[in-house]
C-alpha cells in the first residue's frame, strides 16, 4: 500500500482510484484552479496603481529633443488587480513550500525565512554599492565575515565574491587558471571534462577560449583515473571535476587525480554544485582543488527564485589567489576597504579583471550568513550527514524496483541515481516523471547524466523529514511500477496538472516571445 | 546521377559537378520534430568533414557535416519556413545545400543506398 | 537544529534499512584523511534565530542606509520608491522557492510572469523581443558583444566614451580571453556625448559600436545617426541603458535602429542592494534571436489546447550545446524580473510618464539649484534624472567630507575614473523621486560650505 495523503483526500478520485470527471464549468476555472490572462489582456495603458502627480504639460523638459512621444504600450494595474493577477499566477507553480522538490544537481532545500528578514533590513537593501566607505562598514564586514566562513569551509586560502551565479562562478575560476599560466608564459590549450560532467563545464572552458576533451567514465561511474593520466601532457591547462560527482558518487581518486595534473603542470577545477554532501565534513581544499566555486543558493539556501538569482563566489587555492578578480573586501587596521580600480594597482596588480559591475550578490551573502551563522560548525556537518543519509534511503528502498546503475559502487552522497531499464516498451523516463506530477511531486532531474540511459537522478536534502521521504518514496514506487507494467496513462500525464503536457515542437518552430495585440476579426 | 551515403547519416546525390546534401530518413527518426535548421550560405567553402549546417530538434541540436568538399551553391530556402520538411521528406524537398564539388575523387569510400541500408540495419 | 527534521531516531531506523551501522559507513568513498573528525574547529557552533537576527542587525547598523539621509547616488544603480505589494508578492513561496521552470505544466506561474516580462522589456526598449534576464546590465553588456560578433563574425568593438568605466572592465576582462578588439577612451567633460567620435570610428571591420544612453555623464543625444552608419557597415549598434525609467521620457534606443539594447533593470521593482541581485535586461530584433543568449519563454497549447507557456529555444544553451552553446550562462535573474514586472504592471504606461516627468522635474530643480551654488558648474545641457557637475578640486574629497555630515552627494569620476587625473573635480548626481525639495537644498548647502 502506497501512502496517499494523511487527510485521505484525493482530488477527482473515487475511492478505487477511478477518475471521476465533473462537469464544465463556464470560467475554464475549476474551484481553486483558477485560470488567469496576461496583463495585456487585463490591464490598460491609463491604468495605474501608483499615485504619482501628474505631469505638467507645460513642465521645462532639457531632455534634447527626444522626448518619447509614441505610446509604449505597457499596461497597468490598480494594486488589487495586481495582487491578484501575481497570486493567481503563483498559484500555478509548484515550490519548496508546497512539497519535497527532488531535483538531482540543484539542493532544493528549505529557504529558511530568517534570511528573507535579514536581507531585507534596510541597512544591507537601502545601500548604494558606491556609498563611500564609510558608510558602508556593515555591509563590507557582510561580505567579509562570509568569505572567512567559505574558506574555512573548504580549507583554501582565497576567495572571490562577485560572481553572480554557479556559471559565472566557473568563468571566474577558469579565467583565473587561464591568467595564472599566461603568468607563467605557458599558453596550453585544452581542459578535460569527464564526459558526466554538467554541460556548463565545457561551455565555460569554450568560452574561455579552451578547446574540450572528455575524460572517460570507469563502469562504476568514477572517472578513469588511468584514462586521464595517459592523457595529461603539457597541452592540459586544467580538468574540471564535479566532486561528487553527478552520478552521486564521491570520486575516491581525486587527490591522485589532483597530483597527476599538478605534475603535469595543470590546474584543478572543482565544480561545488555538490558541495552540500561534504560541507562541514570535508575541506575541498585537502583534496588539491585549486578553485571551486560554491553554489549559495544550493548548499547555503538562498532561495531559487524561479530561476535566480543565484551566486556564485569561487575559493582559490595559493597558486590561484593573485589572479582573483576585482573588487574584493579586505580587512584593514581602519576598518574594512573595497579594493576596485582605484587601489588594486598596489594591492593586487595581478587581478584578471572585472566579472560584474559591482560586488556581486549583496542580497544573497546576508541570506547565506544567516543560514550559515543559523547551523553554526556542528550544523553544516549535520547538514551533509543528513543531506547524504535521506539520499542513501531513497536509494536503498527504491533500487528492487527502479534500476540503480551504481548502486554496487558504494554508498551514494547527496542524490540517488536510476535509470529507465525495465521500463516497458514505449513508456520513458519523461513519462515517469509527468506521473510524478499528478502525485504532487515535482520531478526528479531526467536525461542528466548523459551516461545513464534514461537518467533520473533524486536530491531529497537535508530539509525532508522521514514521513515525506516514505511519502515520496511511495510516489515514486508506484509510479515505476507503472511504467514496468505499461500502463499507457502515464503517457498523457500529467492529467491533474494547470496544464497538459505542452507543445514544445510548436514553441520551438514558430517562436512566439512577446505579445502582440491579436489581428482584428 | 548517383546517390551515396556517409556513416553520419547523410545522403548526397551528384549530378554533373553539383552534389544536393541532405540528412537521411534514419537520421530524422532519430532526431524527432526538427523545429530549426540553418544552412550555409552561398559561396561558403566547405572542407570534408567540417561542420556545415545545423539541425536542431527541441531537445538536441546536431551538426550536420560536410561529406565532400566543395563551394556552397545554395542553402535550401523551404527549410527557414518549414523544417519540418526535413521529417516529412528528408531525402527529397527536405534537402540542406548544393555543393560545386571541389574533388569527385571524395565520393569514393562512401555508401551507397544498400551498403546504407545494411550500416542502418546493424545499428 | 530548526531546519534539520530528522530525529536520531529516525537516523537510526534508516541507517538499519541502508544496512549501514553509522552515518560514516556512508562517507566510505571519502579517503579518511580527507574527512575531519568534528566540526570545524575555529568556527562558531548553531545559533538561536534570536542570536542570529542580533548578529546581522548590528552589522546593518553599521551602514547608512540611502533612505536615512538626503541621497544623490547613482552611476547605474538607482533609488526608486518600491510600491510594498512588490516584495509581499515576491516573497510567496510559490515564486520564492520555485526552481526554473522546466516541467511547464506546474510553473505556468512563473512561466507566463516571464512572458509579460519579456513583453514590457521588448516594448520599453522599442524591440521586437526580450530575454528572460540576465545577471546584470554589466554582463548582458559583455553578451551582447559576444551576440554582435556570431552574427557580423567581425571582432572590432568601439566602445562610447561614455559607457559606465565598469562596465567597461567586464568587458575588456572578458575580451581578453576571447580575443574581441576593444576601442575605448576615457571620456571629457563636454556638454554633449561623443558622437561625433563614434561616428568617424565605424569602418568595414567594426563588430558593433556600444553606446550608453543616457551616459555615463547623463548626457543624452539621438543615436539614429549611429545606427545607420553602423548599419552601412555591417556592424550592429548596441544601445545600453542603465536607467530604465528614462525610457518613460524620451525615445527607447529600439525607435533609434539600435539592434541590440542592453541594460540593468534594477531601478523598477528591485532596489538598491548594494550592488546586487541586478537585473540584466537583453534585447534585440526578431532576426536575431537564435543568435540570443540567455533563457526564452515562449507561447504554445498544451494537448488539449490550451494557451500555456514554455522554455523555448533551448538548443542555443549549454546544457544541450555544451562548448557550443551561445554563452556558459545558465541562471537568469527570476525572482528580480518578477520584481520588475509586478511593479512595470502597478506602474502601466500612466505611472512610468508620470513617475520619469517627476524625476526630471526634480533634476531639473537640483541642476538650478546647484547651479547657483560659487564654484559648481553644471556640464550637461540634455539630462534625465542625472547629471555632472565641476568643482574646483577633488570631488572624492568633498564626497567623503560630505559623508561625514550624512549628506551622500553622488559618485565622484575620481572614484569611477582614478587614472584620470582631469575628470577628479567631476561628481555625478542623481535624482528620483525620491529625493525631496529638502534633501536638494542640503546638498546645495553643504557644497557651499565645503567649496567656501
Amino acid at each position: 500500500m502506497n501512502a496517499p495523503n494523511k487527510s485521505g483526500w484525493k482530488p477527482a478520485m473515487n475511492a478505487d482510484g477511478e477518475s471521476i470527471g465533473g462537469p464544465a464549468t463556464h470560467t475554464g476555472n475549476r474551484a481553486l484552479m483558477l485560470e488567469e490572462e496576461l496583463i495585456f489582456e487585463i490591464g490598460g495603458t491609463d491604468t495605474t496603481g501608483v499615485d504619482l502627480p501628474q505631469p505638467d504639460a507645460f513642465a521645462q523638459r532639457r531632455t534634447g529633443g527626444l522626448e518619447r512621444t509614441a505610446e509604449i504600450g505597457l499596461p497597468g494595474l490598480s494594486e488589487p488587480e495586481t495582487v491578484r493577477h501575481y497570486t493567481r499566477l503563483s498559484r500555478q507553480n509548484y515550490a519548496i513550500d508546497l512539497g519535497l522538490f527532488p531535483l538531482g544537481s540543484c539542493t532544493m532545500k528549505h529557504n529558511p525565512r530568517l534570511n528573507e528578514k535579514v536581507a531585507r533590513m534596510p541597512g544591507f537593501a537601502d545601500l548604494h554599492p558606491m556609498a563611500p566607505s564609510t558608510t558602508t562598514q556593515g555591509a563590507l564586514a557582510v561580505i567579509h565575515e562570509l568569505g572567512e566562513w567559505l574558506k574555512t569551509l573548504t580549507g583554501m586560502p582565497a576567495v572571490a565574491m562577485s560572481p553572480k551565479a554557479g556559471a559565472h562562478g566557473e568563468l571566474c575560476g577558469i579565467l583565473a587558471i587561464r591568467a595564472a599560466l599566461e603568468a607563467r608564459g605557458d599558453a596550453r590549450k585544452v581542459v578535460l571534462c569527464p564526459e558526466s560532467a554538467h554541460g556548463t563545464n565545457p561551455a565555460t572552458a569554450a568560452f574561455a577560449g579552451y578547446e574540450v576533451e572528455d575524460i572517460p567514465a570507469t563502469p562504476e561511474g568514477r572517472v578513469d583515473l588511468a584514462a586521464l593520466e595517459a592523457r595529461l601532457g603539457p597541452d592540459v591547462a586544467a580538468v574540471m571535476i564535479t566532486n561528487p560527482n553527478t552520478c552521486g558518487l564521491f570520486e575516491r581518486d581525486f587527490r591522485k587525480i589532483a597530483d597527476a595534473v599538478h605534475a603535469a603542470g595543470g590546474l584543478v577545477y572543482c565544480d561545488g554544485a555538490n558541495f552540500n554532501a561534504i560541507v562541514g565534513r570535508v575541506r575541498p581544499g585537502d583534496l588539491g582543488v585549486d578553485a571551486m566555486h560554491i553554489n549559495l543558493h544550493k548548499t547555503f539556501s538562498t532561495p531559487h527564485g524561479g530561476g535566480g538569482p543565484g551566486s556564485g563566489p569561487v575559493v582559490f587555492s595559493e597558486a590561484l589567489a593573485p589572479f582573483a578578480p576585482l573588487p574584493f573586501v579586505e580587512k584593514t587596521d581602519d576598518g574594512f576597504v573595497l579594493v576596485e580600480e582605484e587601489t588594486a594597482g598596489d594591492r593586487h596588480a595581478s587581478s584578471f579583471g572585472r566579472m560584474t559591475a559591482f560586488h556581486g550578490q549583496m542580497g544573497m551573502f546576508t541570506r547565506a550568513l544567516t543560514y550559515i551563522l543559523s547551523h553554526g560548525a556542528d550544523g553544516l556537518k549535520q547538514v551533509s550527514e543528513d543531506a547524504v543519509l535521506n539520499a542513501n534511503y531513497v536509494l536503498r528502498k527504491l533500487e528492487d524496483v527502479l534500476h540503480a546503475p551504481f548502486a554496487d559502487s558504494g554508498p551514494c552522497m547527496h542524490e540517488a541515481l536510476f535509470g529507465d531499464k525495465g521500463f516497458a516498451e514505449g513508456l520513458s523516463t519523461l513519462d515517469l516523471a509527468k506521473g510524478l506530477i499528478d502525485e504532487g511531486y515535482h520531478p526528479m532531474t531526467m536525461y542528466f547524466p548523459l551516461v545513464v540511459h534514461g537518467a533520473m537522478l533524486v536530491e531529497p536534502t537535508e530539509t525532508e523529514s522521514k514521513a515525506a521521504l516514505d511519502q515520496f518514496i511511495g510516489a515514486m514506487r508506484s509510479v515505476a511500477e507503472r511504467a514496468i507494467a505499461g500502463d499507457e496513462t502515464l503517457k498523457t500525464a500529467p492529467h491533474y496538472a494547470p496544464r497538459r503536457r505542452l507543445d514544445e515542437t510548436l514553441a520551438a518552430r514558430k517562436p512566439v516571445l512577446a505579445w502582440t495585440e491579436p489581428a482584428a476579426e | 546521377m548517383s546517390r551515396y551515403f556517409t556513416d553520419e547519416h547523410e545522403w548526397i546525390e551528384v549530378e554533373g559537378d553539383t552534389a544536393t546534401i541532405g540528412i537521411t530518413d534514419y537520421a530524422q527518426s532519430q532526431l524527432g520534430d526538427i523545429v530549426f535548421v540553418e544552412v550555409p550560405a552561398a559561396g561558403t567553402q566547405v572542407t570534408k568533414g567540417a561542420d556545415a549546417a545545423v539541425v536542431e530538434s527541441v531537445k538536441a541540436a546536431s551538426d550536420v557535416y560536410a561529406p565532400i568538399a566543395g563551394t556552397v551553391l545554395e542553402g535550401n530556402p523551404a527549410l527557414e519556413e518549414d523544417p519540418a520538411l526535413v521529417n516529412t521528406a528528408p531525402e527529397t524537398d527536405g534537402w540542406f545545400f548544393k555543393l560545386k564539388v571541389a574533388d569527385a575523387s571524395e565520393l569514393e569510400g562512401l555508401m551507397d543506398e544498400a551498403a546504407y541500408k545494411a550500416f542502418v540495419e546493424g545499428l | 537544529m530548526r531546519y534539520l527534521p530528522l530525529t536520531d531516531a529516525d537516523r537510526s531506523a534508516m541507517l538499519e534499512t541502508i544496512g549501514a551501522p553509522d552515518i560514516d559507513a556512508l562517507f566510505v568513498d571519502v579517503p579518511h584523511e580527507a574527512q575531519l573528525d568534528g566540526p570545524i574547529r575555529g568556527l562558531p557552533m548553531h545559533a538561536s534565530e534570536l542570536a542570529v537576527e542580533r548578529h546581522m542587525g548590528r552589522l546593518a547598523k553599521q551602514n547608512l542606509a540611502a533612505g536615512d539621509a538626503p541621497f544623490f547616488l547613482g552611476a547605474g544603480a538607482y533609488k526608486h520608491h518600491v510600491p510594498a505589494s512588490v516584495d509581499h508578492i515576491i516573497q510567496r513561496g510559490e515564486f520564492l522557492t520555485a526552481y526554473t521552470p522546466y516541467q511547464p505544466e506546474i510553473a505556468q506561474g512563473t512561466l507566463q510572469m516571464l512572458f509579460e516580462f519579456q513583453s514590457q522589456v521588448a516594448r520599453l526598449y522599442g524591440c521586437d523581443v526580450a530575454n528572460a534576464s540576465m545577471y546584470d546590465g554589466s554582463t548582458a553588456c559583455w553578451e551582447a558583444i559576444s551576440m554582435a560578433r556570431r552574427i557580423t563574425r567581425k571582432t572590432r568593438a568601439i566602445l562610447s566614451s561614455g559607457l559606465h568605466p565598469h562596465y567597461v572592465s567586464v568587458i575588456k576582462t572578458m575580451a581578453r580571453f576571447t580575443g574581441d578588439e576593444i576601442h575605448y577612451c576615457a571620456p571629457s567633460l563636454d556638454a554633449a556625448p561623443d558622437y561625433a567620435a563614434m561616428l568617424d570610428a565605424i569602418d568595414d571591420d567594426t563588430n558593433c559600436v556600444v553606446v550608453q544612453y543616457p551616459d555615463i555623464l547623463g548626457r543624452i543625444g539621438d543615436l539614429s545617426a549611429i545606427a545607420e552608419k553602423a548599419q552601412a557597415h555591417k556592424a550592429l549598434l548596441i544601445a545600453v541603458v542603465t536607467e530604465p525609467v528614462a525610457l518613460g521620457a524620451i525615445k527607447s534606443p529600439g525607435e533609434m535602429g539600435a539592434d541590440i539594447v542592453v541594460g540593468e533593470g534594477q531601478s523598477i521593482g528591485v532596489g538598491l542592494q548594494f550592488g546586487g541581485p541586478y537585473l540584466g535586461l537583453f534585447a534585440t530584433r526578431q532576426k536575431y534571436v537564435r543568435q540570443m543568449p540567455g533563457r526564452l519563454c515562449g507561447e504554445t497549447v498544451d494537448a488539449e489546447g490550451q494557451r500555456g507557456f514554455v522554455l523555448t529555444l533551448s538548443t542555443r544553451e549549454q546544457h544541450i550545446r555544451r562548448e557550443k552553446a551561445t554563452s556558459n550562462i545558465c541562471t537568469n535573474s527570476g525572482l528580480c524580473a518578477l520584481a520588475f514586472s509586478v511593479h512595470m504592471t502597478l506602474l502601466g504606461e500612466k505611472g512610468l510618464r508620470a513617475l520619469a516627468a517627476e524625476n526630471h522635474r526634480l533634476a531639473c530643480h537640483a541642476v538650478d539649484t546647484l547651479a547657483n551654488v560659487p564654484g559648481v558648474t553644471v556640464l550637461n545641457d540634455a539630462f534625465f534624472n542625472e547629471f555632472t557637475i565641476r568643482i574646483d578640486g577633488d570631488a572624492r574629497e568633498i564626497v567623503r567630507e560630505l559623508a561625514e555630515k550624512n549628506i551622500l552627494a553622488g559618485v565622484s569620476l575620481g572614484r569611477l575614473y582614478p587614472d584620470e587625473t582631469g575628470l577628479a573635480g567631476g561628481l555625478l548626481v542623481a535624482v528620483t523621486e525620491t529625493t525631496s525639495e529638502d534633501d536638494i537644498d542640503a546638498l546645495a548647502a553643504s557644497l557651499k560650505e565645503a567649496l567656501a
